[in-house]
C-alpha cells in the first residue's frame, strides 16, 4: 500500500497547487480588475476613512476632512458646511458618497486626495517605516475665488454655465453650472439617505423656456457639470470658428467680399434660412465684408461660407481643435459633435452650411468654446485646459506642478489676429456691445443657438480680453435662456453677463 | 523516524527499550510556542486596530489556550511519545489564528460571529482529543467495530432529512438541532466511513481486486464483495439530492474511491468512480434548479444580475473575492480590511476573510500548514505497519486535504461553491470537534509509526523464521484480547520502520482477513 499512499501523497500535492494557483489568480491577477469593479465599495470605505487630502481654491480649503466619531473615522465637509460656497464650488470639487457614487475633483484627483498616487512614493515610504497613517495630499486648483463667485452671481437664476481660462496657460479660472447642488448632502454616512437624495438630485432636471408655455425640461440634471460634460448648438458663436476655416483655407481674408442675402436657401432642400430678425445685415447690401458678416452675425453669409469651405475642410478645423476629443481636466469631459464625424448624423451638403452658422448637429461644450477664444486670443495656439494647478503632500510640500502645454495649433498667429480684430468689432461695433468694459479692449462673439420643438434659444457669449494683452477667455451659455420678447437675445442676456466675469478677471 | 534506530547502529547487544527512552518533544514544545504567538499575536493586533486597546477576553484566550496546549503536549508526552511533533503545533497554529479573525469580525459587529462559543468548542473538542488519546492506546482496537461503525456513519447521514430534528440552513439539509445546538452529523461521518472503509477493504481488498472477472482489460470486483461499497455510493448520492449538499456528497465520495484506491492499487477504479460521481453530478444539475444555479454563479459570478438576485445569488462568493483582491500580495492587515462585509465571512468564507487581512502571503502560508498536517497524516500512513492503520491514516488524511479542496476551491471558483468548513479555521462545533478527533487519530497512529521496536540482534538475523503470509505490509496483528505477553512479544519483533530489509526478515503473522 506504500506506493499506493505516495502516489495519493502526489495527488495530494496537486491538489494544493491548484488552489495556491487559484488563491493567486484571485488575490493577484484577477485583483486590479476586482478592486476596480463598480460593485466593491472596499475602496470608498478606505478612501473614506483614510485622512483624505483637502481641496484647495485660492487659500481657501473648500474641501476638508474632518475626525468624527463613527464607523469611518473622517467626515468629508464642503465649503465649511456652506450651502451656498458648496453649491459655488460643487462642479470643481464634485462629491464623494458611501454609496460609491463619485464626481468631480473627488473622482478623478482621488488618487492624490487619498495619497496613493505613484508621485507620493516618498510619502507612502515614510509611512511604511514610520507606521503612520497615511494622509492625503492637497489639490490646490487654478481657480480664482473672485472669478468663480462673480460668474456664479452674473448667471443670477438662469440655467447654464460659465467657464473662464488663462488663454496663455490653459488655467481654469472659472468654472460654474446652474443649478447646482450640495455636496454636503451627499457626504453623509447613510448610504440609503445618500441613495435617495442621489436619486432625488438625478431626477432633478430644471425647467427650460418655451415659446408656447409648454412645460418641458433640460436634459441634464443638477448633478451635471454643464460647463464640460453637456453639449449644446454653439450657434453664431461658431461663426468665429467658421471664419477661423474660412481665413486658414487662403481664399478669404476678413476684407473678403461675401454674400448676404436676407434668406439664404439651402443646397436641394428648398429650405430658406433667415437672418436674425429677418433683416438685411449690412441694410441695402447683398455683399459685405467677412469682417461685416462677423460683425452683424449674418446668417446667410456663413451659411454660404459653410458650404464653400466644405465638409472636409470644416471636419479637419473641427479635428485641429481638438473638439472631437474628451479631455482630462483631469475630470473627462464630454467631446463636441460634428455631422458625420465619429457619428450617424446627416453629412449632406445643407447639414455642412447649416453647421456654418453653429446649428444643425454641431454641438460643443462651454469649455470647448471658451477655448476656441482662448486660442484666437493666444495668437493661434491652443492650450490645454486644467484645473489642477499642483499637489501638495501631508507636509504641505510640492510634489506634482502642472506645467502649461499646448494642446494643438488649428489656425496661425496671423489668422488669429485678424478673427482678433473681427471680434473686437462685434463688441465695439457689433451685436455684442453690451459686453463693453470702459477703458478695456474686448473682443467677442454672441450666439442665438435654436433647439427647435417650442424651446427657447440657447444663448451664448464668447470673448477675450484685454485683447493687446489677452488674461481671460470665457464662454457663457444660459440654456434655453431666450425670451421671446427680447430682440437680439443673446447679445441683450449673455454678454452682460459675460461683461461682470470678465470684469472681476481684470479687474 | 526513530530517532533511536538513527543513533544506534544495527544489531547492537540487545533489543532496546523504547519506554525508557521516550523523546522529549522538544521540538513539538518549541513549535507549539510559536504558533501561539503568532495567534495571539494576530488577536492583540485586531484589538489595537479596532479599539486601540486588547480585545474583550483577551487573557482568557491566551490563559485558556496555553493551558491547553500544554495538556495535549504532556498527554502526547505520555500516551504518544513517538507520535509526529508538527501535527498538533501546525493545528493550533490554525485554529488561534481563527479564534482571533473570529474575534476581529465580533468585534466590527458581525452578526454570528461568535468568539466565546468558538473558545469554548475548540476546547472542547481538543478535551475530547486528549481523551481519545489517553483511552485508546492502540488504533487497531476500532477494526474490532467495523460494521457497527458503518450503521452508525449511516444513521448519521440520515439524521438531517428525519423532520424537526433536521434543520435547512441556506438551502442544504446538512444540519440537526440537538438541545439547542446546531450539528454537522457529516463531519463525524466521515470520519466513521474512514474507520469502516479501512476495516472493511483491509479484510476484502484481495477479493475485491483479485477475484472478479475482467472486462474490456480491467479488473471488475464481484457483486457481492461489493455490497456496503454500493450502499454507500448510494449514500453519498442520497445527500447530494435529498440534502442538496455537492460538498459533503463530493467528500464521502472522494473518501470512498480514495481509500478504495489505497487498498486495491486500481487505478481504474478511480477513474470508474470519478465517472460516477461526474454522472450523478450531471443528473443533479439537470433536475435540480438549485445545483444550477451553484453551476451559473461558479460560471459568472460578476454578473449584475447574479449579484442581485436574492436568494441563491452570486452576492456571497463576489463579496469574498473582492475582500481577496483587496488583500492582495500582504493583505489589509489584522483588523484593517473590510471582512466583515463577506458574508459568512466567520464560518464558510473564512478563507475569504483571511486573504483580506494577510493577503496572499498569509493565504499561501496557511495553505502550507495545512499541507504539512496532510502530508504528515500520509506519512504517518506509510510508516504504520498494520493495513488497517494504514488505510485509516491515508484516510483520514486525504479526506482532510479533499475538504480543504472543496472549500479553498469554492470560494477561488476551482469548483462550484458549497456548504464545507474549512477545518479548523471555521466557526462551528461539529467541524471543530470532528477535525480535532482525526487528528487525535492521526497522532495515535502516527505514535505507533514512529515507534521504534526492538532492533534485531545478530542471532535473531541469523535464525529468521520465514512464515510470512501474503500481505505485504507485514503488520503484526496484536488483538485488544492478546495476553500482555502477546504484546511484549510482538513489540519485541516489530521490524523498524526505517530499515525494510530487516522487516523482510523478522517474523511477520498473516494479517488476512481474520477478523472479518
Amino acid at each position: 500500500m506504500n506506493t499506493t499512499l505516495r502516489r495519493l501523497s502526489t495527488v495530494v500535492m496537486a491538489m494544493f497547487l491548484v488552489l495556491m494557483v487559484s488563491t493567486t489568480w484571485i488575490q493577484f491577477v484577477q485583483a486590479g480588475e476586482l478592486n476596480d469593479n463598480g460593485r466593491n465599495v472596499r475602496k470608498i470605505y478606505r478612501d473614506l476613512g483614510a485622512a483624505r487630502g483637502p481641496i484647495v481654491v485660492g487659500e481657501d480649503n473648500v474641501v476638508v476632512s474632518v475626525p468624527i466619531d463613527d464607523a469611518y473615522g473622517r467626515q468629508r465637509v464642503y465649503a465649511d458646511g456652506s450651502e451656498d460656497l458648496a453649491k459655488l464650488y460643487a462642479p470643481i470639487t464634485g462629491f464623494f458618497a458611501v454609496n460609491g457614487n463619485t464626481a468631480g475633483l473627488e473622482r478623478s484627483a482621488n488618487d492624490y486626495l487619498s495619497g496613493r498616487a505613484d508621485s507620493l512614493w516618498l510619502d507612502q515610504l515614510q509611512n511604511l517605516l514610520t507606521g503612520q497613517e497615511a494622509e492625503g495630499s492637497s489639490v490646490d486648483t487654478t481657480i480664482d475665488p473672485k472669478i468663480q463667485q462673480a460668474a456664479w452671481d452674473a448667471l443670477g437664476n438662469y440655467t447654464g454655465a460659465a467657464v473662464a481660462l488663462d488663454p496663455r496657460t490653459g488655467a481654469i479660472l472659472a468654472m460654474v453650472s446652474k443649478p447646482s447642488y450640495d455636496p454636503n448632502s451627499l457626504a453623509v454616512h447613510s448610504s440609503g439617505e445618500v441613495n435617495e437624495t442621489y436619486q432625488g438630485l438625478a431626477n432633478t432636471k430644471p425647467q427650460i423656456n418655451t415659446d408656447d408655455g409648454s412645460e418641458q425640461f433640460s436634459p441634464y440634471s443638477v448633478l451635471t457639470n454643464r460647463a464640460i460634460d453637456a453639449t449644446y448648438p454653439p450657434g453664431s458663436t461658431f461663426k468665429v470658428f467658421t471664419s477661423a476655416a474660412a481665413i486658414e483655407s487662403g481664399d478669404f481674408t476678413p476684407d473678403s467680399e461675401v454674400p448676404s442675402p436676407n434668406g439664404y436657401e439651402l443646397t436641394n432642400t428648398g429650405t430658406t434660412i433667415n437672418n436674425f430678425g429677418g433683416y438685411d445685415c449690412v441694410a441695402g447690401k447683398t455683399k459685405i465684408t467677412l469682417a461685416d458678416a462677423m460683425r452683424t452675425s449674418c446668417n446667410s453669409s456663413y451659411l454660404w461660407l459653410g458650404g464653400q469651405i466644405g465638409k472636409e475642410g470644416m471636419t479637419d478645423m473641427f479635428k485641429a481643435f481638438r473638439f472631437d476629443e474628451s479631455l482630462e481636466v483631469p475630470m473627462g469631459t464630454v467631446a463636441g459633435s460634428y455631422p458625420g464625424l465619429d457619428n450617424t448624423n446627416p453629412d449632406s451638403v445643407d447639414r455642412i452650411e447649416l453647421s456654418g452658422m453653429g446649428q444643425g448637429d454641431v454641438k460643443l461644450t462651454p469649455l470647448q468654446v471658451a477655448m476656441m477664444s482662448a486660442t484666437v486670443a493666444n495668437g493661434g495656439t491652443e492650450m490645454k485646459p486644467y484645473l489642477i494647478k499642483s499637489i501638495r503632500d501631508s507636509e504641505l510640500e510640492v510634489v506634482e506642478k502642472t506645467n502649461p502645454s499646448t494642446l494643438a495649433n488649428p489656425i496661425s498667429s496671423s489668422t488669429a489676429d485678424a478673427l482678433t480684430g473681427m471680434m473686437i468689432g462685434v463688441v465695439e461695433n457689433g451685436s455684442g456691445q453690451n459686453a463693453q468694459i470702459p477703458g478695456v479692449s474686448v473682443a467677442g462673439k454672441t450666439g442665438t443657438a435654436e433647439n427647435g420643438g417650442h424651446r427657447q434659444p440657447t444663448l451664448w457669449f464668447t470673448g477675450f480680453a484685454p485683447t493687446d494683452d489677452p488674461q481671460v477667455a470665457i464662454a457663457v451659455v444660459l440654456e434655453n435662456g431666450g425670451n421671446s420678447t427680447v430682440d437680439t437675445a443673446s447679445g441683450t442676456l449673455a454678454a452682460p453677463i459675460a461683461k461682470k466675469i470678465l470684469e472681476a478677471a481684470i479687474g | 523516524m526513530s530517532m533511536l534506530s538513527e543513533k544506534l547502529p544495527q544489531g547492537m547487544q540487545d533489543a532496546i527499550q523504547p519506554e525508557e527512552n521516550a523523546p522529549g518533544r522538544a521540538a513539538e514544545a518549541v513549535l507549539l510556542v510559536v504558533a501561539l504567538a503568532l495567534g495571539f499575536g494576530g488577536l492583540a493586533m485586531v484589538g489595537y486596530s479596532l479599539e486601540d486597546r486588547l480585545p474583550d477576553g483577551f487573557w482568557t484566550e491566551v490563559l485558556v489556550l496555553s493551558a491547553l496546549s500544554l495538556t495535549a503536549h504532556i498527554v502526547l508526552r505520555i500516551r504518544a511519545p513517538y507520535a509526529d511533533q508538527v501535527i498538533l503545533p501546525a493545528v493550533m497554529l490554525l485554529n488561534t489564528m481563527s479564534l482571533a479573525m473570529i474575534t476581529r469580525l465580533e468585534m466590527a459587529g458581525m452578526r454570528g460571529a461568535d468568539a466565546g462559543r468558538h473558545l469554548m468548542w475548540t476546547s472542547l473538542s481538543i478535551a475530547v482529543a486528549c481523551v481519545l488519546l489517553l483511552v485508546l492506546r492502540d488504533h487497531r482496537v476500532l477494526r474490532k467495530y467495523t460494521y457497527t461503525v458503518m450503521v452508525a456513519a449511516l444513521v448519521l447521514v440520515i439524521l438531517p432529512l428525519i423532520p424537526k430534528l433536521g434543520q435547512e440552513i441556506n438551502g442544504a439539509k446538512i444540519w440537526i438541532n440537538v438541545a439547542g445546538f446546531s450539528l454537522q452529523p457529516a463531519e463525524f461521518a466521515k470520519i466513521l466511513f474512514a474507520v469502516f472503509f479501512a476495516g472493511y477493504l483491509v479484510a476484502n481488498r484481495d477479493t475485491l481486486a483479485l477475484a472478479g472477472k475482467k472486462v474490456l482489460g480491467l479488473q471488475l470486483p464481484r457483486l457481492r464483495d461489493l455490497g456496503p461499497i454500493l450502499v454507500v455510493w448510494a449514500v453519498s448520492l442520497m445527500v447530494l439530492v435529498g440534502q442538496k449538499d455537492l460538498g459533503t456528497s463530493l467528500l464521502f465520495f472522494g473518501l470512498f474511491v480514495g481509500m478504495l484506491y489505497l487498498a486495491t492499487e486500481r487505478g481504474g477504479w478511480v477513474a470508474i468512480g470519478m465517472s460516477m460521481f461526474v454522472v450523478g453530478a450531471f443528473v443533479a444539475w439537470t433536475i435540480f434548479s438549485h445545483v444550477q444555479a451553484r453551476v451559473e454563479i461558479w460560471l459568472n459570478p460578476l454578473d449584475p444580475e447574479l449579484i442581485e438576485r436574492e436568494f441563491g445569488g452570486s452576492y456571497q462568493i463576489v463579496q469574498g473575492m473582492f475582500g481577496m483582491a483587496f488583500g492582495g500580495m500582504f493583505g489589509a492587515g489584522w483588523g484593517e480590511g473590510y471582512s466583515s462585509r463577506i458574508p459568512f465571512a466567520f464560518s464558510d468564507m473564512i478563507y475569504a476573510a483571511f486573504g483580506e487581512e494577510l493577503g496572499l502571503t498569509g493565504l499561501l502560508a496557511i495553505l502550507l500548514v495545512y499541507l504539512a498536517i496532510v502530508q504528515r497524516g500520509l506519512r504517518a500512513a506509510i510508516g504504520v505497519r498494520d493495513g488497517f492503520g494504514k488505510l485509516l491514516a491515508g484516510g483520514l488524511a486525504f479526506v482532510m486535504a479533499l475538504q480543504l479542496f472543496v472549500v479553498v476551491g469554492g470560494i477561488t471558483r476551482v469548483i462550484p461553491l458549497t456548504g464545507l468548513t474549512l477545518p479548523f479555521m471555521a466557526q462551528g462545533g461539529s467541524s471543530l470537534l470532528a477535525n480535532w478527533i482525526v487528528i487525535a487519530l492521526l497522532l495515535r497512529i502516527s505514535d505507533a509509526a514512529r515507534r521504534p521496536s526492538a532492533l534485531p540482534t545478530r542471532g535473531q538475523l541469523a535464525t529468521p523464521p520465514m512464515n510470512s503470509g501474503p500481505s505485504t505490509d507485514g503488520a503484526i496483528e496484536v488483538g485488544p484480547g492478546a495476553s500482555t505477553a502477546d504484546r511484549a512479544a510482538a513489540r519485541q519483533s516489530m521490524p523498524s520502520p526505517s530499515d525494510e530489509v530487516t522487516q523482510m526478515h523478522v517474523p511477520i503473522r498473516n494479517d488476512g482477513g481474520d477478523q472479518a
